[in-house]
């Protein structure tokens, strides 16, 4: 025989790094991971009515979806944020990394604030938006919808900064609605109200630490309460009990989906496709295209994408607008076309309902541009409803309205409300 | 005399393809098959007692949807089931898998590398860009460049249109994506070798170059166009072996009026005054043809089967010269129960997806040395499935029946031709290469069918056993393919086609190269071709 003797027999002992990955192998066997808060959330879930957010098994509703947006409203509804990517970011240069990744200015952001911010592609794309939770001088929190590892890590070349990403490590809560701060208050957490809205402070519990922010997607009063894995369920007895009397409830997504349009808030790879997924090049979009434009901060220097959404905005390239729509009538317009003078296809809505708190029916849509930008005029949605297997077709006038849609005084006020 | 409308030379997949398309037109097709059985790199044969074999061909994705509702093979008998995953092993006895659920993917990565469980995002968009791009043109003629009829100028526009379409940032990656080495593209998003190796397999598959190779990134997308009923880039096993694909396809044409013969090897096309006119078979007996399609790649066709005379000399130059080189091998094995990978949870789907034991690129790119070097791989790459954990056809209850497809097995051993003791040798490196992970291994192996290219070539007729018919480098491809000016299924012998795996669009049990041949023979004889369904939109 021609050949040489085989090598590289395989290894007998296994060192501790491969020792902890061959104990991680056991993941297929559950698809959808329940979050820290799972227990609690599975002896509530009377609807047994889940969906995949991220690769956990997420409600869409506990008991009643209707019920559950009213908890927003007028009570106090507990969201579990858990699987949201969280990257924790640290070190001297942070703040510069960070000015230099995300659009807004975050040498302006001072510790102990949160800001809404988003992160382009070179070509000024947008990748998504998110949360930064300035924790210290030096270290932070960038909360987001999809997963962007790579791109921290290569954005980092250069910057004393550390990027770790702990979606799994950190369990996360939204409290949101009008007694959130009372519930808060009656669980002892001291000097809660003192937050004023993006404010964050860290807290005692169950002798570790816990990280209130008053911040949210409601457009309510609220906070989101972040803590070690570990600590997630005495969190959440801490809280159910507390608010017991204040009319607490857990609570499922539509119900969030909902109060969150009636805040006029986006949702990435719902209202606009993040640029990592967008497969088909037309479906980028850059931040002045999905009403991100306010946080594009060209006093600051250079940033991921500003050399491209300057050069799109001075040569005019912008194609897209997003906005806020009024629509006459009652009937949710979802993922209806959007004409000009009834049969110029200009745009599509991503997201509609009828508000209970605005009382009217609205709508988040994409239109190409002039259309919603300069001409607002003459627009109009097509809406399909289906009722009992026949589509009601109707033709239904479209205003552009600002957004939010409601604004409630009581999502700023100072002290924030003790009911 | 009876005079054939049309005279298919070998019932592979493509041959059968093209002589159902053609019986559907309302020709008199014979199909001459020189084995005892159709189906060419698509057979399942029953070599053991109770034990099918996917012989060559062993698993499905690329065939093509439209074929298949056209011709259809669903009602004779084809199911294509789609399998799960697969992994490779790695030599400190973990294994990395590829997991169908996008999370489970990305933890399972996550297990390697946080950072390239998360860039599978940006990979899998990209390359979903450039299949997309590419998807449309299997289904079509390439255009002849030098051409100036208005069909060559309008292809040759909707090509520019598309890659007009195209950002200047995605033309970038289009052109680098057909020229790049699998490894540097892979580069671009991976830091972990494993990883990338688990990636770069479909790189390499089939083609006599390495992983470092410039060109293998486009064979990798060649492996990522297809699907299984609708559900993209997955692949599955044919229920029965890859041989019912075929079976399908004969059974398809055999109802719509079409004539079979096997045990009919063709000595030579039969040719008059520069026109094809029949065959003649290998014990004299001629049978005459309006026209001849060949399924056999392009060197045995024309360097074999028409005698030089007839050719143009740069035709027959570039056709000497077409790289149709020897890459690989297969090892069918019967196993009288189900081997055990103790780095495997018993449980785990992997069992019944692809398994691999190249856990690094550099051991890749060293098994492709020993084939520059004309020896097969000491530590070749394997390619390994069991289908009969998902089809129950194909071995007796219990017992099990695994493909291993082998690279790198070089066309000749350090110049000479195979022998029977590198036969044996070459098994023995796979054998020994699958104990190491599944001790006991060897006792469980009840029967084994080991090819080497001689064995591929002699049998199934391929050149040097290339499951390509042609490599897929870049500059054998659309109207490059298999030679310049020829790219139309055409050949300078009037009335002489081809329709294999030589020419656009290659390789793979995909059934377009025999479509699309029928497609241009109608169009040469005025008929029509509203049997055949144009490619599925992509939108």
């Amino acid at each position: 025989m021609a050949q040489a003797t085989r090598k590289k027999p395989v290894s007998k002992t296994a060192d501790a790094a491969t020792s902890a990955r061959t104990a991680a192998q056991s993941h297929f066997r559950t698809l959808r991971l329940g979050t820290p808060f799972q227990p609690r959330i599975d002896a509530l879930a009377r609807t047994q009515d889940w969906y995949n957010w991220a690769g956990y098994h997420a409600p869409h509703s506990l008991w009643d979806e209707e019920l559950e947006y009213f908890a927003i409203r007028s009570q106090a509804a507990l969201f579990d944020i858990s699987p949201m990517t969280k990257y924790r970011i640290e070190g001297p240069d942070a703040e510069a990394f960070l000015d230099r990744v995300t659009l807004r200015d975050v040498t302006k952001l001072k510790p102990g604030r949160v800001h809404y911010t988003a992160w382009c592609d070179d070509e000024g794309f947008v990748l998504d938006d998110g949360t930064l939770f300035r924790l210290s001088p030096t270290r932070f929190r960038l909360c987001s919808q999809e997963r962007h590892l790579p791109w921290l890590l290569d954005s980092a070349i250069g910057f004393d900064v550390t990027v770790e990403e702990e979606t799994e490590a950190v369990a996360g809560l939204a409290l949101q609605g009008p007694t959130s701060f009372a519930v808060l208050r009656d669980a002892g957490f001291a000097g809660v109200e003192t937050l004023k809205i993006f404010d964050l402070a860290e807290f005692p519990h169950d002798g570790g630490i816990v990280t209130i922010s008053r911040t949210g997607f409601t457009g309510d009063l609220g906070c989101e309460l972040f803590v070690p894995a570990d600590k997630a369920l005495s969190l959440w007895d801490r809280l159910m009990s507390a608010g017991e009397l204040r009319g607490i409830r857990a609570i499922g997504y539509t119900a969030l989906n909902r109060a969150r349009l009636e805040a006029g808030l986006i949702v990435a790879n719902a209202d606009f496709t993040t640029a990592e997924h967008a497969i088909r090049a037309d479906r980028l979009r850059m931040p002045d295209e999905i009403g991100l434009g306010f946080m594009i901060d060209l006093e600051k220097g250079h940033f991921n994408g500003r050399r491209a959404i300057l050069e799109a905005r001075a040569k005019r390239k912008l194609r897209h607008v997003l906005v806020g729509l009024e629509i006459e009538g009652n009937i949710p317009a979802e993922h209806a076309i959007v004409y000009h003078k009834k049969h110029q296809e200009v745009g599509l809505v991503s997201a509609a309902m009828w508000s209970p708190m605005a009382k009217r029916n609205i709508a988040i849509a994409s239109l190409t541009r002039p259309y919603g930008d300069t001409m607002v005029e003459d627009l109009w949605v097509e809406i399909y409803a289906m009722r009992e297997l026949q589509y009601q077709k109707l033709m239904k006038r479209a205003k552009v309205v600002a957004r939010p849609f409601i604004k409630l005084d009581r999502r700023t006020a100072n002290p924030p409300a003790d009911f | 005399m009876k005079a054939w409308d049309a005279i298919i030379i070998g019932g592979g997949h493509n041959g059968l393809v093209n002589a159902c398309y053609l019986q559907r037109a309302g020709l008199d097709v014979l199909v001459v098959e020189k084995n005892d059985w159709v189906g060419g790199a698509a057979t399942s044969r029953e070599l053991t007692p109770g034990f099918l074999y996917s012989n060559c061909s062993y698993v499905c994705s690329l065939f093509r949807p439209e074929i298949m509702r056209d011709l259809e093979l669903p009602r004779f008998g084809l199911q294509v089931i789609s399998y799960e995953g697969g992994a490779v092993f790695t030599r400190d006895g973990d294994y990395l898998a590829n997991y169908r659920d996008h999370d489970a993917h990305r933890r399972e990565f996550a297990r390697f590398s946080k950072r390239d469980a998360e860039a599978y995002d940006r990979y899998s968009r990209d390359v979903t860009r450039q299949c997309r791009f590419i998807q449309p043109l299997l289904m079509r003629t390439a255009p002849d460049p030098t051409s100036f009829r208005p069909r060559d100028i309008g292809e040759l526009l909707y090509l520019g249109k598309k890659f007009a379409g195209l950002s200047s940032e995605e033309m970038a990656l289009t052109l680098r994506f057909w020229t790049m080495s699998i490894s540097e593209f892979l580069d671009e998003y991976f830091e972990t070798d494993v990883i990338k190796a688990n990636f770069a397999l479909s790189g390499i598959i089939g083609t006599a170059l390495g992983p470092m190779s410039p060109g293998t990134a486009y064979v990798l997308l060649h492996h990522y166009m297809g699907e299984v009923d609708g559900s993209v880039g997955a692949w599955g096993y044919a229920r029965g072996g890859m041989g019912a694909v075929t079976k399908a396809l004969a059974a398809s044409f055999k109802a719509s009026g079409g004539t079979i013969r096997t045990g009919a090897e063709v000595d030579h096309v039969l040719v008059g005054r520069g026109k094809a006119k029949g065959v003649v078979l290998a014990g004299g007996e001629e049978i005459y043809g309006k026209l001849v399609v060949s399924n056999a790649d392009v060197k045995r066709t024309f360097l074999k089967l028409v005698e030089e005379k007839e050719l143009p000399d740069i035709f027959l130059r570039r056709v000497k010269n077409f790289k149709i080189r020897g890459s690989s091998g297969k090892v069918n094995i019967a196993l009288d129960s189900l081997p055990e990978f103790p780095a495997l949870p018993k449980d785990s789907p992997v069992y019944r997806g692809d398994m691999h034991f190249t856990d690094s690129m550099e051991r890749m790119e060293r098994a492709y040395d020993d084939w520059k070097a004309g020896r097969w791989s000491a530590d070749p790459f394997l390619d390994m499935v069991i289908p009969t954990t998902l089809d129950p056809t194909m071995a007796p209850p219990g017992k099990h029946f695994m493909s291993c497809f082998v690279q790198y097995a070089p066309p000749k051993v350090n110049g000479r031709e195979w022998t029977d003791a590198d036969r044996d040798g070459f098994a023995e490196s796979v054998i020994a290469q699958i104990s190491e992970y599944s001790p006991g291994f060897r006792d469980r192996i009840v029967h084994m069918e080991v090819r080497t290219p001689r064995e591929i070539e002699a049998e199934v007729g391929l050149t040097e056993g290339n499951i390509f018919q042609g490599e897929l480098a870049f500059d054998q491809l659309l109207f490059n393919r298999p030679v310049p000016g020829y790219a139309q299924y055409r050949s300078p012998v009037g009335g002489l086609y081809m329709c294999g795996s030589s020419t656009h669009p290659g390789g793979g049990v995909m059934g377009a190269p025999g479509r699309n041949a029928a497609a241009e023979i109608l169009r040469d004889l005025a008929k029509s071709t509203s049997h055949m369904s144009p490619a599925h939109d992509v939108i």
